[in-house]
């Protein structure tokens, strides 16, 4: 693994009018990294993977992300990542193949490697014979799947998912969490947010916002023993009770 | 390029394989073309009117049968009455009366020269104006029918000038050749204008558009890919409504297809510019469409298509000249109808294009990939 961060954020702040969705947040993720981003609804995890991956504009800070600055590279950084947002974004009147082609054409691959790729991740998936079935009619747990694919079809160097599992049964959630340690071992960054508790111990390392700020960031066991905890649920409890903002 | 081609191909994916859609898109334009041309016409059938005939002679019926025979009037009652002609008027029974003065059929005996009255409606004062000419013809013609009868020429000296007028481009005075060209152009307008905004706010609120955002798709490659379907879609359906305007009603072509096509081009760049501005700065496919009727509505009532642009106060003819559909109306008549070239359509063309390219620079311009 390199030694190079994917992922540099310094004092990165996002304000809307008066209100400070993120609070000078710094952190640093490592190639190959699976890192969590927890925090309760409304503490600012999507707004912050948002600028990250370019959607978004900061206030103030600075960030790096795959070697290129947010603030003036965000299109360069839009080539290096994937992203796969909690609402489903797939074409949902189109077929799995076309939806693959569709980004596939998008990101400039060749039409070649684009039959390649799609051939090789339905396979994975054991989604072959639904290929040129619409997605609108495939069950949520395996259009997550397929997102989560087509999120990887460019090779991109990290990978955000803004809770990928939301409402997708567990033994699918599972099978969710293979491809994740898949793609993590062939060297792309996951940059994950989540509600799931147990999904949090998955991580490498895991940061808890409240209120727009990093209040922890550790390993799960780390974080666990610093707050004498014997989950991460009771770690993620301790701190959410202290906010402000959230529901 | 090839990236325009994979939005190019997805698009149209979806256009055809939107069920609700493709009647929308193929059949609802003709069937108002059909109504409409049938509908919006100038001429007046079947005006009704009311008749108070105290002269009860063979000349006063004449005189009414004039009226009935003309095609253009028919009656809805007739008695001694004034208060009860002016009741059919009130109660809209009738368009307007027509009194016939006791002695009437003598005056013409005798002297070749006597009065009537007609009352009219004029609460809609275009078909006030109608009544009143089609009136005057049949008057006229019935004055000449019986000088010639009578031998008696009443002061003939006052029609020493004669104006006899010849119907250029348009000899029947068919309001259908006149009509149908701008009705076509209404059609392609609704299609273009409403498609491509709708098209994608709706992306917008299914929140694949997010996704788009974050793949490295340039601006103007996700306009140049959301314009052209529904560019192609309005030719397609100009080209369709050109056919049938021929084959059912006749329409001339009398100018350069080419040309016409070419216009049309230049012409939807510029309202399918404008949707999708629109939809640049509306997040709601609710929003789109209110924001589109408004435009929609100023453009279409203000196109000349209705009323004649040349009747319009100062400043609302000043207005027409931000209005791509009253130059494409003003273009397609006057190349169709008559045969116009290029030389002839230049000013409005190169307004067209200003208009075009003005509202794609600000479409591009005002799509953002980054918000905040």
């Amino acid at each position: 693994m390199a030694s190079e961060p994917v992922i540099v954020a310094r004092n990165l702040t996002k304000r809307f009018g008066a209100f400070t969705a993120v609070d000078n947040i710094s952190f640093e993720v490592m190639p190959g990294e699976i890192f969590g981003f927890l925090g309760a609804n409304g503490a600012g995890k999507t707004t912050a993977m948002k600028m990250l991956s370019g959607l978004l504009s900061p206030t103030t800070g600075e960030a790096r992300v795959a070697g290129y600055d947010v603030f003036t590279q965000a299109e360069s950084i839009k080539s290096r990542i994937g992203y796969m947002s909690q609402r489903f974004s797939l074409y949902e009147d189109m077929t799995a193949w076309e939806n693959i082609r569709f980004y596939g054409g998008i990101y400039g691959l060749r039409m070649d490697a684009i039959r390649d790729k799609a051939a090789q991740l339905l396979g994975r998936l054991g989604m072959e014979h639904v290929r040129d079935s619409r997605i609108g009619a495939l069950p949520l747990g395996w259009k997550q799947k397929l997102a989560f694919s087509v999120a990887l079809l460019h090779n991109p160097a990290i990978v955000f998912l803004d809770e990928p599992t939301g409402g997708v049964d567990p033994l699918t959630r599972r099978q969710f969490w293979e491809l994740i340690y898949e793609a993590a071992a062939s060297g792309v960054t996951i940059f994950i947010t989540t509600h799931y508790m147990d999904e949090a111990e998955y991580c490498g390392r895991v940061s808890i916002m409240v209120d727009g700020r990093i209040e922890a960031l550790d390993t799960p066991g780390g974080l666990k023993q610093a707050f004498d905890a014997q989950s991460m649920d009771e770690v993620f409890v301790r701190l959410a009770r202290g906010a402000q903002y959230a529901e | 390029m090839r990236t325009i081609l994979f939005i190019l191909q997805k698009e149209f994916l979806q256009i055809f394989r939107n069920r609700a859609m493709l009647p929308l898109i193929f059949v609802m334009p003709f069937v108002q073309l059909v109504i409409l041309s049938n509908a919006a016409t100038f001429d007046m059938k079947n005006v009704r009117l009311y008749v108070i005939d105290l002269d009860h002679s063979a000349e006063s019926r004449r005189l009414v049968s004039e009226y009935t025979a003309s095609g253009y009037f028919r009656t809805v009652g007739v008695s001694h009455s004034e208060k009860q002609g002016l009741e059919s008027i009130s109660n809209g029974a009738a368009h307007g009366f027509l009194q016939i003065p006791n002695g009437f059929g003598r005056d013409i005996a005798t002297t070749g020269v006597a009065k009537v009255q007609l009352v009219i409606d004029a609460v809609d004062g275009y078909a006030a104006g109608l009544i009143q000419s089609y009136t005057a013809d049949i008057i006229s013609s019935y004055g000449e029918d019986i000088a010639l009868e009578i031998g008696r020429f009443p002061d003939t000296s006052r029609q020493g000038i004669r104006v006899s007028s010849a119907y250029w481009y348009n000899p029947e005075l068919d309001y259908r050749t006149f009509m149908v060209p701008g009705i076509l152009v209404l059609l392609v307008t609704l299609i273009g204008f409403f498609l491509s905004g709708m098209n994608v706010v709706r992306e917008k609120e299914l929140g694949t558009i997010e996704q788009l955002n974050v793949t490295p798709i340039r601006k103007y490659q996700f306009i140049a890919g959301k314009l052209l379907p529904f560019l192609v879609i309005g030719l397609g359906e100009l080209a369709l409504g050109l056919t049938l305007g021929r084959v059912l009603y006749g329409t001339p072509i009398l100018g350069s297809l080419l040309l016409v096509f070419g216009v049309a081009t230049v012409y939807l760049v510029a309202v399918l510019g404008l949707g999708l501005l629109i939809s640049t700065v509306t997040d709601t496919q609710q929003q789109a469409m209110f924001i589109s009727w408004f435009f929609m509505v100023i453009f279409m009532l203000m196109s000349g298509l209705f009323t004649p642009i040349d009747s319009m106060p100062g400043w609302a003819q000043k207005l027409t000249l931000f209005n791509p559909i009253a130059y494409f109306i003003a273009i397609i008549r006057q190349v169709l109808l008559k045969g116009s070239g290029f030389a002839d359509i230049q000013q409005p063309f190169w307004s067209l294009c200003a208009f075009a390219s003005i509202m794609l620079t600000l479409a591009v311009f005002r799509y953002r990939k980054t918000t905040g």
